[in-house]
């Protein structure tokens, strides 16, 4: 069971996200977007939307730190415990209510308005549920756990574990002491990354950063041979005046 | 020099009765579609008037366009590239879909299933196409139709606002005596075009072989920044599938060497379409100009003459066949802007380079001469009111001249003088030289001009070449490796051409295969999306 759950399944739902990635670029390129919904509301959006994506950086920067980069290195660098600790519980803290009113707002805003929601589809609903979820345990964890209750290092066990995934050495083991909000938090983590791939949120991959550098009006040209069957103007005016001739 | 080949159109306001047979055509064609209801590629707005979206010319609100910065260089009003990735999450330049209008939807069935020996009339009431609710109109694209609350609304437009007090307070008086004219828009498929620059996905573009302006469905992430940078708004957020949504000129109909649908159904025979040729390399010049009096000046000179034999030289080189060259010397558009010089462009001081110019309606100033007690024959007395009364001259330069009066009065005084020359001629076979002397064209000209803006034949409105291939080696290529089904097999361009909503958004490599059901498939309402059960899929 704790090798179904801590090694299977993150390496499941990492090939769904690959494989769902690939096949959905290959398939369902007029499907990547945004799915903008501004101009049929803004009021709600202009406040929700910079909440939710800039608490959405500030959280993934976040878990970058927290799991990717291990102990030793933050103490090499100079950084105490202590100094870690404060950094990730306040940062934490603070992206993460950022990202929990945005995604509240969001929600209310697709509940109360009835032109979002006529184009919120099933897989927005599934896709706002699961953030909803994914938020929870994290706040609950990074607040209830860290801020205000005993505090749990989690660098030692969770990030060892996640990175050791990507060395292919998972060690199911150090997740089973884990406290239960932050396994669920683990395994939600795993199954909404599994679930990526047929959301909305495939628009993060398109981040428009190469705007940046390319030049102001782009040019094309028309893909595809010249289409052959040209009718002359006067041919297709007098084939209009004359229907009954070409029967 | 870069010489490339613009498709543009002129359109004669004179001749524009406001029928909207155009819009009606292009929206049956383009727009019919979930996401689409309240978009209108192509709208006839009556003038003066705020306009479809509301007051969508006050760039002071919107922001949509290109100005001069302090040190002189071209930007877009919406600000550079990093403050434009900041406003990702949010564009604060959006209008919402109240700034058109929402769109409503009327249940015939009422009508239909009414039963018999009913005591009252069974009454259809509108419901909206967003909500479904039933809902009041109070607004839509063309509200303002031959001055329709005019007196409420119309002050509000943004030209009058740029003109001096006087003057407006003026415009606003003659209201009352009807002064109006209609103003059929499209997409101007500018030389400069600011929705393209604002694409921060690189999904808008300008065709290298006609300089039509499309959305590439594929590469539109719905950042919605062209939305707010088109001065004109002409690009829309389709609110079904997410992505923005242009007029694009028909083009699989000129590719044909046939008019747009807008063209070839307007019963007033007011549109004009040809080929121009440009330098690519003058048109930042040319949008850069201070004075923004100059632009008019600056955008003709962007436009190469095509009886130039060195300009004639370039295109062959630049790979165009001589059926594009001849077509670009008896282009409409070429002689109505450069030759004449009777075509204006709309707000050449958004610094887009627009496409599509107008010929600037006389009607009315001749009311106006009428009015005046004068004689709306008598060319003399038609020069004299153009200067003496500066209304509607001064209304029609704000948007045909960026404000320059005697530029916008020019042109009026040719159009004039065009009519006394030739009822001179036709009435009493005298030739008007003094006509001529006044706006210094020669009576061949005169003569020309008229055939074209009055008789207007459609060989002579409308000189498309088709489409050509670069490499017409590889079109043979292709025809020659599938001779069972040379151009309508699977992905062969005969297959692209059915008229269905799929094929919009049909790209190269892509087939569309109806009625197969798989995870991503389109559902009903033409959006495609994960379905979770692969059996309910396509249906």
């Amino acid at each position: 069971m704790t090798n179904l759950v801590w090694t299977v399944l993150p390496y499941l739902c990492l090939v769904v996200f690959v494989a769902g990635h690939v096949w959905r670029w290959r398939h369902d390129q007029f499907g990547w977007t945004t799915h903008t919904s501004q101009v049929l509301e803004n009021r709600l959006l202009r406040l929700g939307s910079p909440l939710f994506h800039l608490g959405a950086l500030g959280v993934v920067g976040g878990h970058v730190m927290g799991l990717l980069v291990p102990a030793s290195v933050t103490e090499k660098i100079g950084i105490s415990e202590h100094a870690y600790h404060l950094t990730a519980v306040w940062g934490g803290t603070v992206t993460g209510l950022m990202l929990m009113t945005g995604l509240v707002l969001l929600i209310i805003r697709r509940m109360v308005n009835g032109r979002v929601r006529r184009v919120t589809t099933r897989m927005d609903k599934v896709l706002y549920a699961a953030l909803a979820a994914m938020v929870a345990l994290g706040m609950i964890a990074t607040v209830g756990i860290n801020l205000l209750g005993g505090g749990y290092d989690y660098r030692e066990t969770i990030a060892v574990w996640f990175r050791g995934i990507f060395w292919f050495q998972p060690d199911p083991t150090l997740m089973s002491g884990a406290p239960l909000v932050y396994q669920l938090h683990a395994i939600g983590g795993f199954l909404f990354l599994a679930l990526w791939p047929f959301t909305r949120l495939v628009h993060v991959w398109s981040a428009p950063l190469a705007y940046l550098w390319r030049p102001y009006v782009v040019y094309r040209g028309r893909r595809g041979p010249a289409p052959t069957a040209t009718a002359a103007p006067e041919q297709v005016r007098d084939a209009v005046r004359e229907p009954s001739a070409r029967r | 020099m870069r010489i490339r080949a613009q498709v543009a159109m002129v359109m004669n306001l004179d001749k524009c009765i406001g029928c909207h047979t155009c819009s009606v055509t292009c929206k049956q064609t383009w727009t019919n579609r979930d996401g689409t209801e309240y978009v209108w590629f192509n709208n006839v707005e009556t003038k003066p008037g705020i306009g479809y979206p509301k007051h969508y010319e006050d760039q002071d609100r919107w922001h949509g366009g290109w100005q001069l910065d302090e040190k002189g260089r071209l930007k877009l009003r919406s600000g550079g590239r990093v403050k434009r990735l900041s406003r990702l999450f949010v564009n604060p330049d959006l209008p919402s879909i109240d700034d058109y209008y929402e769109p409503a939807a009327f249940d015939k069935d009422i009508l239909a299933n009414a039963p018999a020996g009913l005591k009252d009339t069974p009454v259809q009431r509108p419901h909206s196409a967003l909500t479904g609710e039933p809902m009041a109109l109070t607004w839509g694209a063309n509200w303002e139709d031959s001055l329709g609350g005019a007196h409420e609304h119309a002050t509000g437009d943004p030209n009058l606002a740029r003109m001096s007090a006087e003057a407006a307070e003026r415009v606003k008086f003659e209201f009352e005596k009807t002064f109006l004219f209609h103003l059929p828009r499209i997409c101007e498929h500018c030389l400069n075009p600011a929705c393209v620059s604002a694409c921060p996905s690189g999904a808008m573009y300008k065709r290298e072989e006609d300089g039509i302006v499309l959305v590439d469905q594929d590469r539109c992430r719905g950042w919605r920044m062209c939305v707010s940078a088109c001065p004109y708004k002409k690009v829309y957020v389709n609110h079904s599938t997410g992505k923005a949504e242009k007029c694009t000129l028909c083009f699989p109909r000129i590719e044909a060497g046939q008019p747009t649908i807008c063209s070839e159904t307007c019963v007033g025979r007011l549109r004009y379409l040809g080929i121009v040729f440009y330098d690519e390399d003058a048109v930042l010049a040319a949008a850069s100009v201070t004075d923004e009096h100059d632009l008019l000046e600056a955008q003709r000179a962007v436009f190469l003459d095509p009886a130039d034999p060195a300009v004639q030289e370039a295109a062959r080189a630049a790979g165009m066949p001589q059926e594009w060259l001849d077509a670009a010397e008896r282009s409409p558009v070429w002689r109505l802007i450069s030759e004449y010089k009777v075509a204006l462009p709309l707000h050449p001081e958004y610094r887009t380079l627009p496409m599509v110019w107008y010929v600037p309606p006389l009607s009315p100033v001749l009311d106006a001469v009428g009015e005046a007690g004068r004689d709306d024959t008598d060319a003399d007395d038609i020069f004299h009111t153009i200067r003496e009364l500066r209304i509607p001259v001064e209304y029609l330069a704000e948007l045909f001249t960026a404000g320059d009066v005697e530029a916008t009065a020019g042109v009026l005084m040719k159009l004039a003088a065009m009519r006394s020359y030739m009822r001179a001629r036709t009435l009493d076979g005298t030739v008007a030289d003094d006509l001529l002397d006044g706006i210094g064209m020669t009576a061949d000209q005169v003569e020309a001009m008229y055939r074209l803006l009055a008789i207007a034949k459609y060989d002579e409105r409308y000189v498309i070449p088709a489409a050509y291939s670069k490499d017409a080696a590889a079109l043979e290529a292709q025809a020659t490796a599938n001779q069972d089904c040379a151009l309508d097999c699977e992905g062969g361009p005969g297959m692209t051409t059915q008229a269905s909503a799929e094929s919009f958004h049909l790209v190269e490599g892509e087939q569309v295969r109806p009625g197969r059901p798989g995870l991503f498939s389109r559902r009903a309402d033409g959006r495609r999306g994960f379905t979770i059960n692969p059996l309910r899929g396509g249906a």
